[in-house]
């Protein structure tokens, strides 16, 4: 439970009088505080930092080192102190987390000594709060990174054993810094798309005329020459490309690659070119054609890291892109619109339809402003004027902005995917805690009653052990408990409340076994007869055999208070552990359910000595001290 | 005509643009000022309890058990009243399995006795006083006056199912036996069997307070909160 809420609990446990008139049963005993100190502030010394606190405030986490007995081992007895040798900075963290409930992660502190520090204290990370989780785990998401990185590059510089050719080729061409042969290869490649580029360009220059004709470009002058670098550079792209097909790991991934993609777009033309003649309707594609030669420069891309980092940057903005183009467009054609109907009365006017303005409105916005298109109206040219400033505003605005959003929008995509997949692990984890918390109250309902008789007994090495749920639980175990009582029905798990949906129709009251009431004055009632019917029909087949005493007559003793956990722990089929080791004196006894043995609990009588009890038949119960501390109180 | 009707708005949007910089400028005022003043309201409602020894001579309690009541309240609530909503959520933490949303309500009311849609220390205080370490007959009294919802003095059958349906929902859905849906109904029929002495299908102060004390395990079960603190 929280810790602010344990503070409500004596409310809630208040308010639970209103139950009390409108309940028909006798409601189950409070636990008792016998050990009620006196609240103390006490001393923990971190690394020479006193920091004081209420000692009730460390016991809200008991599962934790200061909420448990683990802090007695950092006792100092000469300064009556608690001393850690630790560091005090991250103890402030954890000691609001005790006072508020919230853990906090400072964003000045390394994240290993962040963990370091809560695995001391016993606080899982996953509790910290709202405010700092995120931050939290993109650290520690950057730390693994980083250590990855460094195992990674430490395996690299290993050598490889046995990589077939394949892969040695492979890893060649990725990483053209890992042999000589590599990076030659990757000069030479380098060289000749630059090569290529280069004649591509060189081509279309005039150079020097012939006498009696126009101008040639140096493409139709020298054609044999630039035929030559142009065949050699083909042949040497072509290779390349069939030897990263060869050594590729996933011929079908490399294919469908955008470099690949590239490769193939650079060369085809020339084949292309080769298999068609020159003829004359085709020439024309054959032109076109020539225009995808310029896609060998984007080949530079695998020399250069920043164009890869920038093409993908590109696409990972592009709905910001988008967004800009289209509120361009709409832009464009408000405008357009306008302008036309603005000018469509002057005369010789060149805006002789909107798609025709849509050069103007460009042209404007983007205060290029040609000057082909002018309007010539007073409408006209106010609206030109507003297009122009709105241009202005439009473009040169969010083009800085965008620039900067590059790294920023990136990384927020990134980040809202993590929030995405961190809040369902989050969720599920609520809902962990929340059904533990539900199932603790279950859990214990059949140890409830342990701390309860344990009074009953009054031996104090008893009620010693029995302390093992703090107070806090047992006192709200209890408010459930009377919650139960007032509304005659009970608190189960998911499972077996489906289980029992779909017993139900197995449910028989066997009225033989009509309970013979004990005693016992004022407190059995029908209802309570009634819950008792149904322990007997319930599978019961992972109890543990245990030491049983002796086996007695078949009947039910309807005892008040110990009988519900009891009848709980017939039906749900958990085993305390807990208790195990508190009674050693004490048997425990099986429930099976065929038969009703009653189990003979040695009697825990005063004087503390155990010894089969007479023929007094006791409840089905599988619990130890129970079974015993129902034997005394029907011996009552 | 076209041309003049778009010269006339060519004119007005050119007037708009101006006067919307002669308010940037501040030279003319805009039509309705944003106040500061509705910043100031948001402030958070503060409330400081009583002194310590008047609260100790009101209720029952010690000077050390009001310190450590407070201390948790101040710590839950640090503006120091307790509105609807907070008083909801503490509760529904109690009880995980079932919707206890209803029953704080009714208990809400019943804690916040000047309804003024807080809860405050004192008020806390006093509803406490009454069920730790009151008379048996305060604690009644106090019981009628949740389940009177209406706060008119007698409990008729509608107001105690609303009392009994909270009760069940806190229970949830999970439960053993299953839930049935006159479960609430039966139990309110027992109830008045046992509470309406004359039979006029409302129970009033004196007829819950008798049968309260004549049956043991109510009595019994209203002294079971008492060292809660």
């Amino acid at each position: 439970m929280a810790a602010g809420v344990a503070a409500w609990l004596p409310f809630a446990r208040a308010a639970a009088i209103g139950w009390m008139p409108v309940a028909n049963c006798p409601m189950p005993l409070a636990p008792a505080d016998k050990n009620k100190r006196q609240d103390e502030l006490i001393v923990l010394n971190v690394s020479g930092r006193r920091f004081q606190t209420w000692r009730t405030t460390l016991e809200r986490y008991p599962d934790t080192l200061l909420g448990s007995t683990e802090k007695e081992f950092f006792f100092n007895e000469d300064t009556k102190e608690y001393f850690f040798d630790r560091d005090p900075e991250v103890f402030r963290c954890v000691l609001n987390f005790y006072r508020t409930g919230k853990l906090h992660y400072p964003r000045y502190e390394c994240i290993s000594a962040y963990d370091d520090e809560l695995a001391f204290y016993g606080i899982l990370p996953e509790i910290i709060g709202d405010c700092c989780y995120e931050e939290y785990k993109d650290r520690k998401r950057e730390n693994a990174e980083r250590l990855m990185d460094d195992n990674d590059s430490e395996n690299n510089q290993e050598s490889m054993p046995s990589l077939s050719f394949c892969q040695t080729m492979w890893r060649a061409f990725e990483n053209p810094h890992t042999s000589t042969l590599a990076l030659v290869f990757y000069y030479v490649t380098g060289f000749f798309i630059a090569v290529s580029v280069i004649t591509n360009v060189v081509e279309t220059v005039p150079c020097g005329t012939v006498p009696g004709s126009k101008e040639l470009p140096c493409g139709e002058r020298y054609s044999v020459a630039f035929f030559c670098l142009d065949t050699a550079c083909v042949m040497i792209f072509t290779v390349e490309y069939l030897l990263r097909l060869f050594a590729a790991p996933s011929r079908y991934r490399f294919i469908r690659s955008v470099m690949s993609i590239i490769d193939v777009v650079a060369i085809m033309p020339y084949y292309i070119g080769l298999v068609m003649t020159n003829n004359e309707d085709v020439s024309g594609a054959f032109v076109t054609l020539r225009v995808f030669r310029v896609f060998r420069i984007f080949k530079f891309s695998r020399h250069s890291q920043g164009l890869r980092i920038l093409g993908y940057t590109l696409k990972s903005c592009a709905s910001e892109l988008g967004f800009l183009l289209f509120s361009l467009t709409m832009a464009i054609i408000i405008f357009a619109t306008v302008m036309f109907y603005a000018e469509k009365g002057s005369s010789a006017s060149k805006f002789t339809s909107i798609p025709a303005s849509f050069w103007y409105t460009i042209v404007t916005m983007t205060t290029l402003g040609y000057g082909d298109m002018v309007p010539k109206t007073i409408a006209g040219k106010i609206f030109g004027s507003i297009c122009s400033l709105s241009g202005v505003l439009v473009i040169a605005l969010p083009v800085p902005v965008i620039v900067s959003n590059f790294s920023r929008i990136y990384h927020q995509n990134q980040r809202a995917d993590k929030r995405r997949a961190q809040k369902k692990a989050r969720l599920a984890r609520i809902r962990v805690a929340k059904t533990g918390s539900s199932n603790a109250y279950l859990h214990s309902k059949r140890n409830g009653l342990l701390n309860e008789a344990l009074e009953l007994t009054g031996t104090p090495e008893e009620e010693h052990m029995g302390k093992t749920t703090s107070l806090i639980e047992s006192q709200h175990h209890h408010l459930l408990h009377c919650l139960e009582k007032t509304t005659n029905h009970e608190f189960i798990d998911e499972q077996m409340f489906e289980q029992n949906c779909m017993e139900s129709s197995m449910q028989n009251y066997p009225s033989t076994r009509s309970p013979s009431l004990s005693s016992h004055p004022g407190l059995t009632t029908t209802c309570c007869s009634r819950r008792s019917k149904k322990t007997t029909h319930l599978p019961n087949s992972n109890l543990p055999a245990t030491r049983l005493r002796s086996m007695q007559e078949l009947s039910t003793i309807h005892i008040q208070g110990s009988e519900q956990p009891s009848l709980t722990t017939s039906r749900s089929s958990l085993n305390l552990k807990a208790d195990d080791g508190l009674r050693p004196n004490c048997k425990t006894s099986q429930i099976t359910t065929a038969i009703i043995s009653i189990p003979t609990p040695p009697a825990l009588t005063p004087e503390g000595e155990s010894r089969p009890p007479p023929a007094s038949p006791g409840p089905n119960t599988n619990i130890p001290s129970i079974a015993s501390n129902v034997v005394k109180v029907s011996a009552l | 005509m076209n041309l003049e009707g778009l010269e006339m708005i060519a004119v007005l949007i050119v007037i708009v643009l101006f006067v919307k910089l002669l308010e940037q400028f501040g030279l003319i005022e805009a039509g309705l000022e944003d106040s500061v003043e509705d910043e100031l309201e948001m402030a958070t409602v503060r409330h400081r309890p009583e002194a310590l020894e008047l609260l100790e001579a009101q209720s029952k309690f010690t000077k050390k058990e009001l310190q450590i009541l407070y201390r948790g309240f101040k710590n839950e609530c640090p503006s120091g009243v307790v509105n609807e909503e907070t008083f909801k959520e503490i509760y529904s933490q109690f009880f995980p399995q079932g919707d206890s949303t209803t029953y704080a309500h009714f208990l809400f009311n019943a804690f916040d006795t000047d309804h003024n849609g807080a809860v405050s220390f004192e008020d806390f205080i006093k509803g406490l006083s009454i069920l730790l370490r009151g008379t048996v007959q305060e604690k009644l009294n106090w019981a009628f006056n949740l389940y009177d919802i209406n706060k008119d003095g007698y409990i008729t059958k509608e107001e105690m199912l609303d009392i009994m349906k909270a009760i069940y929902d806190m229970m949830g859905k999970c439960t053993y036996p299953v839930l049935k849906e006159d479960a609430p109904r039966q139990h309110v029929e027992t109830f008045f069997q046992k509470m309406d002495k004359n039979k006029d299908g409302i129970v009033t102060i004196d007829e819950f307070i008798e049968s309260c004390q004549k049956d043991e395990n109510i009595m019994r079960s209203m002294q079971l909160f008492e060292n809660v603190i």
